[in-house]
């Protein structure tokens, strides 16, 4: 376990999950690969699988469409695997927990290890948000 | 296309059922079927919970990058139904957040298109070149998104007079990059080869379907909600509705680049229109909206985005109706998808500007062997990418035009 | 703006109950439903109007069907209003002579529970597998987290 959190560390495999949203905080994710921010000089890299996944950025408040296969996914991925809830909607709910298609916040259904508040968060408080998360981790 | 492919870094879900599913024979589409309802948060109904001015913020956060677009739509309409006429300043700052906005859109649209075809570089300058505009939004209403700069009856804040200088540099730095980017794109042969005549939605089919804006407007029906129904400063202003006549990928893509260097010309003109209103009333008073109907529309970047309002005389709305651009633009792939080759598939679903928590996983049928395959998107553009590299052509020209042009 | 009025009341004749303008680019038709067919093909073929979308209402007195048409040129909206009684809620479906309807009728009779008769293919569109049977949240004796309202 040990060798991984140091492998961990020193480069995170990120996937990024999406259900409910209105895209926002997915873009301010994605953003954060493009030159201006540039994750991946820190070792970041987006996957496209979730067995492959260090931490699952999730997005979007979650729908009860997408809430069993969020589950499945989570269960899917390789411990272990922290999961970060990036923006609002995606800590609590924010405008939409009230609806009638409202199965979340991700914290209902899988375990949340970091949440980042934001509508949407800055793709630095995402940075920041994640590094946050690696300093916890001994 | 005989493996399941796991889920790709945009839309991750794993399991069923299949959003698109797509029914082929050999390597033809012949038929296609769409599932929705992964995003649907059942907005229409919390909106009748909310008083007339929180909707506002509720609205802007259908979809990130029509931002702006659902609240002026919404304001629109219960201005109609009230009767309201906002300050002559306010028009030219929703006109300005608007355009802006388009301005990110179609650079947002512009990467994804890249990045599909296979030519990243574009896909990280395009989004690269979003950047000072998100940066000015942040400058001139406090957020990259959501601005909540709307409001019943005007603006719900001022933009200062001072941040007139940034954003006219703003717009000039940004023109240079599209200039540059336009004539590259217009002349390589790979984006020929790999989009034109690909994806043609007729104008016939186009009027059948009721599609709106740059896929109506590529296809030669020369629709415009800001031309056709001028609100904000869009009658003020002077500004050309682009269209092109083959309805092709090709030509929204032309459709979108000329759109920009439009929105640019609009918010300069609209910039001078703020140095002339400085210090005017930017919202009109608004005691209360009156029993009644009103619709408003908007041009988004995907196209018309309508709201429809009954009050009352209450604070809440007894009824809101919000329809997005891409609810009319997703059933034309019936006619533009049918008769593709699947590897043009995922250029052609793109080539709408899908609100993109609408394309997620992909099932085939194949018509011969009546085999029923699961496919992702990131599949998908794999096989549209892998088709650009067979064409023999060195696929990056673009990027390398770019970093020359950059370099000089 | 004069010319499409009169081709419209002329085309339309006997079919409007009621016609209100409530600004020059604001046109609201009532009609009955059983004529909605027949108005809509005039107005999307002869009048060349471009469909928008379908709003539907639970209104005390039935529900309400408003049926949006922009004339684009013109820059006027013309919104069909249709009233449907509660005891039997069915329209007739205007997908067959509009391909863009087709969704947005889907989405009414799953949302509020009108049946649109001829529809080509009245699939649920946008609520989960497992919706229960014969909750519609859009009407308004259910609440905004889908359970039907205490009375």
């Amino acid at each position: 376990m040990k060798l991984k959190i140091w492998g961990l560390k020193k480069s995170i495999w990120v996937f990024h999950v999406s259900s409910g949203a209105c895209n926002n905080c997915d873009i301010e994710v994605l953003n954060c690969l493009t030159p201006k921010f540039d994750i991946e000089r820190f070792g970041m890299v987006l996957v496209g699988s979730v067995r492959h996944a260090d931490v699952l950025l999730c997005c979007g408040c979650v729908t009860k469409q997408t809430a069993p296969r969020i589950k499945r996914l989570y269960e899917q991925a390789a411990k272990p695997c922290f999961v970060v809830a990036v923006g609002g909607c995606a800590c609590s709910g924010g405008i939409f927990r009230h609806g009638y298609n409202f199965a979340g916040p991700y914290d209902k259904i899988i375990p949340v290890h970091a949440y980042i508040p934001g509508c949407p968060p800055k793709p630095e408080a995402i940075i920041a948000g994640a590094v946050k998360l690696l300093s916890t981790l001994k | 296309m005989k493996t399941v492919i796991p889920i790709g870094p945009y839309h991750p879900l794993q399991e069923e059922p299949e959003f698109f599913s797509l029914t082929l024979d050999g390597e033809t589409v012949v038929d296609l079927d769409v599932r929705l309802g992964y995003n649907h948060r059942g907005i229409e109904k919390l909106a009748e919970t909310k008083t007339w001015d929180q909707d506002t913020f509720l609205i802007e956060r259908i979809c990130g990058i029509c931002s702006t677009s659902h609240p002026i739509a919404y304001c629109n309409a219960v201005e109609d139904c009230a009767g309201i006429e906002i300050p002559e300043r306010a028009k030219y700052i929703r006109s300005i957040i608007g355009e802006l906005e388009r301005l990110h859109s179609h650079l947002l649209w512009l990467g994804l298109a890249g990045h599909f075809l296979g030519y990243n570089t574009l896909f990280m300058w395009a989004w690269k070149w979003r950047e000072p505009i998100l940066d000015l939004f942040e400058q001139i209403t406090g957020n990259r998104n959501h601005y909540a700069m709307l409001k019943i009856g005007g603006a719900r804040r001022d933009i200062d007079n001072e941040h007139i200088p940034a954003i006219r540099k703003c717009l000039n730095d940004l023109v240079g990059p599209l200039e540059m980017v336009t004539k590259a794109a217009l002349d390589d042969p790979v984006l020929h080869a790999r989009l034109k005549g690909v994806g043609v939605l007729k104008k016939e089919d186009a009027i059948k379907y009721c599609v709106v804006g740059p896929t109506a407007r590529a296809s030669g029906v020369a629709i415009d909600v800001r031309k056709d129904e001028p609100h904000a400063a869009y009658g003020i202003v002077k500004w050309n509705v682009i269209t092109q006549e083959e309805g092709d990928v090709f030509a929204k893509a032309v459709v979108r680049l000329l759109e920009m260097f439009e929105s640019v010309k609009i918010i300069q003109q609209c910039v001078d229109g703020l140095e002339k209103t400085k210090g005017a009333p930017f919202c009109a008073e608004v005691e209360n909206i009156p029993p009644g109907e009103g619709i408003g529309h908007y041009e988004a970047p995907r196209g018309e985005t309508f709201h429809y309002v009954r009050s009352d005389g209450t604070n809440r709305p007894v009824r809101h109706k919000i329809r997005a651009p891409t609810y009319v633009n997703l059933p034309s792939f019936k006619a533009s998808c049918i008769g593709q080759t699947i590897s043009d598939v995922a250029i052609t679903l793109a080539s709408i500007d899908p609100c993109y928590c609408c394309t997620e996983r992909v099932a085939i049928v194949d018509r011969g062997t009546g085999r029923k395959e699961h496919i992702s998107q990131e599949k998908l553009i794999h096989l549209s990418q892998e088709k650009t590299k067979k064409l023999g052509l060195n696929p990056d020209r673009i990027g390398r035009k770019i970093e020359r042009w950059i370099a000089r | 703006m004069e010319d499409i009025i009169k081709k419209i009341k002329e085309g339309l004749g006997k079919k409007i109950k009621n016609w209100e303008e409530k600004n020059p680019r604001r046109i609201y038709i009532t009609i009955d439903k059983e004529d909605i067919r027949e108005v809509a093909r005039f107005i999307f073929e002869d009048c060349r109007a471009r469909f928008i979308i379908l709003t539907g209402i639970d209104t005390p007195h039935g529900f309400e069907n408003l049926y949006h048409f922009d004339l684009d040129s013109m820059g006027i909206v013309v919104t069909v209003k249709t009233l449907i009684p509660k005891s039997a809620p069915e329209i007739d479906s205007i997908a067959t002579i509009i391909p863009g309807a087709n969704f947005i009728e889907r989405e009414v009779c799953e949302l509020l529970g009108v049946k649109f008769a001829g529809h080509p293919d009245p699939r649920p569109l946008l609520l989960p597998d497992d919706w229960p049977e014969g909750v519609y949240p859009l009407r308004t004796d259910i609440a905004t987290d889908g359970t039907p309202k205490n009375k």
